[in-house]
């Protein structure tokens, strides 16, 4: 079952990985997701669960914080990519937007915009052009293009950082929890326009968050993760009434709303592996 | 006009002259610090090396001459030739270049996101690896540079203002010429920081390497355009210097001279490094010629050291320093 604009084509498919960090902290333990082309997939889960790494070892950003894909393959098209550097990544159309935006604080928001386009060998007429796409979608950056973005507020930094990936006119975005820290206004306002670059500029996503809820109401297909490992995945819809997922992520059950604190502790072992 | 006065002022021209000098200096670490949070105290030693191989290229010494001798036997000293000093300094710079490449190949490349201690004494292994290379390759006696730049007292000056003040000033054609130096140095640098792709690229490495990274920015490539660049600088300081002074061992201690001008500009300014310059360089000649001889003179030892002490107490990042953004 698939929702509109997603075809079977798989984009990006992530097989059995193993990721290890200093040598020694085994974070992933055999991770395997396929990314459709013109979709958005989740990549949920809780803390630790290994969402943040799994997206950066797609985009290799692993290797500057000493972290090692050690086993399975990754790859985009059909090509094996792990071996890449994030820059080649980049000019193949794949992009993260790390967690916590991680904005240049000291340049100015629209200069922040331009690192995006850095590895393009475009005219300025196409590169500026695209900086009126990015403000059409968020009109609130064309405001405040001149000032630094460190002095933005927290959504106008996730603006810039998802407008600074566009900049690089992406195949595929690896958007890492957009609502972290953000009110639920703001995080459904950064949803509805990763919704609508997915529809009209017929962007893919993988976005990891923790917001489940959120995430599987824009999404179209979702993986659980749980410490290092895929524990279940389908169609958004179906991950919605599952009733394990309604109670562990979604915080509800069958007699309403239920803290995770009340769930008897045979009940939360029960969590879909050991 | 008093006589005090017109003293005063001379003092305080040949104050910003030699402000421009510690600023040329300061530059260089200003670059480095800004793209990769590195305090480069291998500066002032890169000044030194890159004025060594300039002479030597010019003079057409041969590089390791005295190890290759010791070991070999030879007598070999010389290439013969006498190259025109414009072709040295290319050639140097091609070694600058050369440099800036090894040292982010085989030191801080391996360093990434440690800590800026860590950074610091890998800076201070190289300052003292380069003295001795420097030393291996060219000999350790000191050397005569001369690439043209006019020296000696200015006549003009000296007739403008005895013809004003019936004293006339003497300023150095040396000064004139490295405060020009500087000026296009520091409006290239600003230039090439704010309205290039590849400065863009060098400030947002600054801010935020894993950012910058993510955007597909690559760090080595940046780091080894600074370091040329870091080297380039070097060599001008080296020039200037070297003309002033020789080249000599104690051409790498204008380093030290330059980190009250860092504290007083700020880090991460290249405008500050200038202005830092110059006030280092004015106040230090200014108080020498108005206090010193009240508290027994050589005071310009020590009087920038004081002056940056002051200015770590009241504004830490310096007069032109980024504001260190803090939100909550």
């Amino acid at each position: 079952m698939l929702d509109a604009g997603q075809t079977e084509e798989n984009l990006l498919e992530v097989n059995n990985i193993e990721v290890i960090y200093n040598h020694v902290i085994l974070v992933l333990k055999g991770v395997s997701l396929n990314v459709p082309k013109g979709g958005i997939t989740a990549l949920l889960g809780g803390n630790g669960a290994g969402k943040t790494t799994t997206l950066k070892s797609i985009s290799n950003l692993l290797r500057s914080e000493r972290g090692e894909v050690t086993k399975g393959s990754i790859s985009y098209r059909g090509e094996r990519i792990q071996d890449l550097a994030p820059s080649e990544l980049v000019k193949k159309g794949v992009i993260q937007v790390m967690e916590g935006r991680h904005c240049f604080e000291h340049l100015t928001v629209e200069e922040n915009l331009l690192t995006g386009a850095y590895t393009r060998k475009a005219s300025r007429g196409d590169i500026d052009a695209d900086l009126q796409l990015v403000y059409s979608y968020f009109p609130r950056l064309k405001e405040r293009r001149r000032s630094q973005a460190g002095y933005t507020s927290g959504g106008e930094q996730q603006m810039v950082a998802i407008g600074r990936a566009l900049m690089s006119r992406p195949e595929t975005i690896l958007l890492d929890e957009p609502s972290m820290g953000l009110a639920p206004q703001l995080v459904e306002e950064i949803f509805n326009i990763v919704k609508s670059l997915n529809e009209k500029e017929g962007a893919t996503f993988l976005l990891a968050e923790q917001n489940t809820n959120v995430a599987l109401r824009f999404a179209h297909y979702g993986y659980i993760l749980e410490s290092g490992r895929v524990v279940m995945d389908g169609p958004a819809q179906s991950l919605r009434e599952n009733p394990d997922v309604k109670e562990f992520y979604l915080g509800m059950s069958d007699d309403g709303r239920k803290s995770f604190r009340d769930v008897r502790s045979y009940r939360r072992r029960k969590r879909w592996l050991s | 006009m008093p006589e005090q006065l017109v003293f005063a002022m001379e003092v305080f021209l040949n104050g910003l002259m030699a402000g421009v000098l510690y600023a040329l200096v300061a530059l260089g670490f200003v670059l480095i610090y800004k793209a990769s949070g590195i305090f480069n105290y291998a500066q002032g030693v890169m000044a030194l090396f890159a004025a060594l191989t300039l002479v030597g290229i010019m003079d057409g010494q041969v590089p390791f001459s005295h190890l290759i001798n010791a070991v070999f036997g030879t007598e070999i000293h010389h290439f013969g030739w006498h190259l025109p000093a414009l072709l040295a300094i290319v050639l140097t710079m091609v070694v600058m270049i050369a440099l800036a490449w090894l040292v982010n190949h085989f030191v801080f490349r391996h360093l990434v996101n440690q800590e800026p201690i860590i950074l610091f004494m890998a800076s201070i292994g190289l300052a003292y690896f380069l003295e001795g290379m420097g030393d291996i390759m060219w000999g350790a006696d000191i050397k005569k540079l001369d690439v043209g730049l006019p020296q000696g007292i200015n006549s003009a000056i000296d007739e403008i203002t005895f013809g004003i003040f019936d004293y006339g000033f003497f300023i150095d054609n040396l000064d004139i010429v490295a405060t020009g130096i500087a000026a296009l140095l520091v409006v290239g640098l600003v230039i090439f920081a704010q309205y290039t792709k590849q400065g863009r690229a060098m400030r947002a490495v600054a801010d935020d390497h894993q950012a910058a990274l993510s955007v597909g920015i690559s760090l080595n490539y940046i780091w080894v355009m600074v370091w040329s660049l870091a080297g380039f600088v070097a060599l001008v300081a080296g020039i200037v210097w070297g003309t002033k002074s020789g080249v000599q061992f104690s051409l790498s201690l204008i380093a030290l001279k330059a980190l009250p001008v860092l504290m007083l500009g700020g880090f991460t300014s290249i405008p500050g490094a200038i202005v830092g310059g110059l006030i280092i360089g004015v106040g230090e000649k200014l108080f020498e010629f108005a206090i010193g001889p009240m508290i027994g003179g050589a005071t310009e030892n020590w009087f920038a050291y004081v002056l940056a002490l002051i200015f770590l107490v009241f504004r830490p990042q310096g007069l032109f320093g980024e504001k260190i953004i803090e939100r909550v």
